[in-house]
């Protein structure tokens, strides 16, 4: 017994080192993951307001930034991988759908259905998207580095409350405009009768996505104001049993 | 004469910290069930399987079969309950999960009308091969209807009310799912043709005779009592031979059933279906192997947990 309790500590020691090198690692690679992010969606702010500067139109802005916008949108998956791996303390769930309905917006919706980039409500969610972005992740960046000035905490814990509905009408509008192209052209669309014996309706599915908007924003907006009332006024918040 | 220290024990609700309950010469050998049907008599609509009993708000609930006297407790024991909310018993779970299914499938092979075009109503497919998969599908469901309520011995009492609704709308919904596929006016049947449906077909049965099989052998073993130390092993049953390649040979065949019947049919539904089940067997083959290979000493290191030599 006293032998394996031996073999435990110099055991424990050697994980604590392993935890401790790891967290310098991983605070590292987060401090660069962060300041990268931030830089990305900075460039593509910059973008856009000097194509709106010198076109006077937003006709073609999306055209413009489109490359770099998916680029950074889509370096975002690694961050569920961060909560799956447990160097981010946040539910793998909630980052996944998170990320998962802007792969969606920017792949499956503004990417692939060009008649569409031209609208307002491009323009809407964009906007929203940068602002947010900016934000979180120089939020993030600061944190790690542990010279967080408090505008930055205020901003990223009170400016979601206007932010993400303004965000929501504005994929919710796009995603209602691609529906008649989406019926007219049949893009990732499979009908009967085919060799596997299945089909799939792209118009359908559009519908029931936006549909679970309805359950699912509140929960992500009551969780970011939970956090808030956590963050910034140190209130604890006894998550309901079940 | 020897005088029995009595135990007296007092519920607590495990959130609000509430006295619910003050039990007085409660016998020192008496069991947390008992203590259960105790309570219950007090408040009589949380019945048994409803409680959770604890020694600290934040442990794990304590088992029916402890015996009050081995717990760390004086002779007053302070416990805190838990309602884990209305509780259906494991068979009536088993048996609407089956029902569903099967049901609904005979809906869509009937082509019941509002499902498909208005002048395909009523009408039967033309091809044999969907003929065929209603019968393998109904007697898939009826075969495991059968089972729990013959053969299968649960352990766990209960399940809870939500977990069901949650269970039964992924069961029936797939059903139904793949049920539209097979029984759609635009059915295509197999590239392969009555080649790849009698394999296909001839496998389904070999599993299913497989599986049913290895409920017997399982429902024989827990007969001998529960708790008996032995881990199932091989039969003269050659179907319960696959027990010397791996722990759960039920889900293995329950596996190869559904991959056969999605061959049978040639439907992407059913083996996105069965890749689902899969899964989630898979999770649970290598939970019941960890199990067994942690109780058993000699547990044979050539058994893998759903798939030989595999998995």
């Amino acid at each position: 017994m006293a032998s394996s309790e031996e073999d435990g500590t110099v055991e424990e020691k050697e994980n604590n080192n392993k935890r401790r090198t790891k967290s310098a690692l991983a605070t590292a690679w987060l401090t660069f993951y962060n300041i990268a992010m931030t830089a990305g969606w900075l460039v593509l702010a910059i973008a856009m307001m000097r194509f709106y500067i010198q076109k006077g139109t937003h006709k073609g802005l999306y055209r413009s930034i489109a490359r770099t916008l998916k680029f950074f949108q889509t370096f975002a998956l690694v961050e569920v991988g961060h909560c799956a791996i447990g160097i981010i303390r946040t539910s793998v769930i909630v980052t996944g759908v998170q990320v998962c309905s802007r792969i969606f917006m920017v792949w499956f919706i503004t990417n692939s259905i060009r008649q569409i980039q031209n609208e307002e409500s491009v323009i809407l969610f964009l906007v929203v998207w940068t602002m947010t972005e900016i934000t979180r992740y120089s939020y993030y960046t600061f944190n790690l580095l542990h010279h967080l000035p408090y505008f930055i905490k205020w901003a990223r814990y009170n400016l979601f409350i206007v932010l993400y509905p303004l965000g929501v009408i504005g994929e919710l509008m796009t995603i209602y405009a691609a529906l008649p192209f989406v019926r007219r052209s049949g893009i990732y669309s499979m009908r009967l009768p085919n060799k596997y014996n299945v089909s799939f309706d792209y118009y359908y599915c559009l519908i029931i996505v936006m549909l679970s908007y309805i359950p699912l924003f509140p929960q992500l907006f009551f969780h970011m104001l939970r956090q808030r009332r956590r963050v910034l006024h140190g209130e604890v918040i006894v998550e309901k049993d079940d | 004469m020897r005088r029995t220290t009595f135990f007296e024990v007092r519920v607590l609700n495990g959130k609000t910290k509430e006295h619910l309950c003050f039990l007085d010469k409660v016998e020192p050998y008496s069991t947390i069930g008992d203590i259960k049907s105790l309570f219950h008599k007090s408040y009589p609509h949380w019945y048994p399987a409803r409680q959770a009993l604890s020694l600290d708000p934040k442990d794990k609930s304590l088992r029916d079969e402890d015996v009050l006297q081995n717990l760390p407790v004086g002779t007053t024991a302070t416990m805190y309950f838990r309602d884990l909310g209305p509780q259906i018993g494991w068979t009536m779970v088993f048996l609407a999960e089956c029902i569903g299914p099967l049901l609904t499938y005979l809906l869509f092979y009937f082509r019941v009308p509002y499902i498909y075009s208005h002048r395909y109503a009523l009408t039967s497919s033309p091809h044999h091969v969907v003929r065929l998969a209603c019968a393998c599908h109904t007697c898939h469901y009826m075969k495991k209807l059968i089972e729990t309520m013959f053969v299968h011995r649960f352990s766990h009492g209960t399940m809870p009310l939500r977990t069901i609704v949650r269970n039964c709308s992924y069961y029936w919904g797939f059903s139904a799912w793949l049920a539209y596929y097979i029984n759609h006016p635009l059915y295509t049947p197999p590239s392969y043709g009555e080649l790849q449906v009698n394999y296909a077909l001839f496998i389904f049965m070999m599993c299913e005779v497989g599986n049913f099989s290895i409920h017997l052998t399982l429902n024989n073993l827990r007969a001998e009592g529960s708790r008996s130390n032995r881990f199932p092993a091989p039969t003269k049953n050659p179907f319960t031979w696959l027990f010397f390649f791996v722990s759960c040979p039920n889900y293995t065949y329950e596996v190869g059933a559904w991959l056969s019947f999605s061959i049978m049919t040639q439907c992407l539904p059913v083996a996105l279906y069965t890749l689902l089940g899969f899964l989630q067997m898979a999770t649970w083959a290598k939970g019941k192997h960890r199990a067994y290979s942690r109780e058993f000493k000699e547990y044979p290191s050539v058994r893998m947990a759903i798939i030989p030599l595999m998995l």
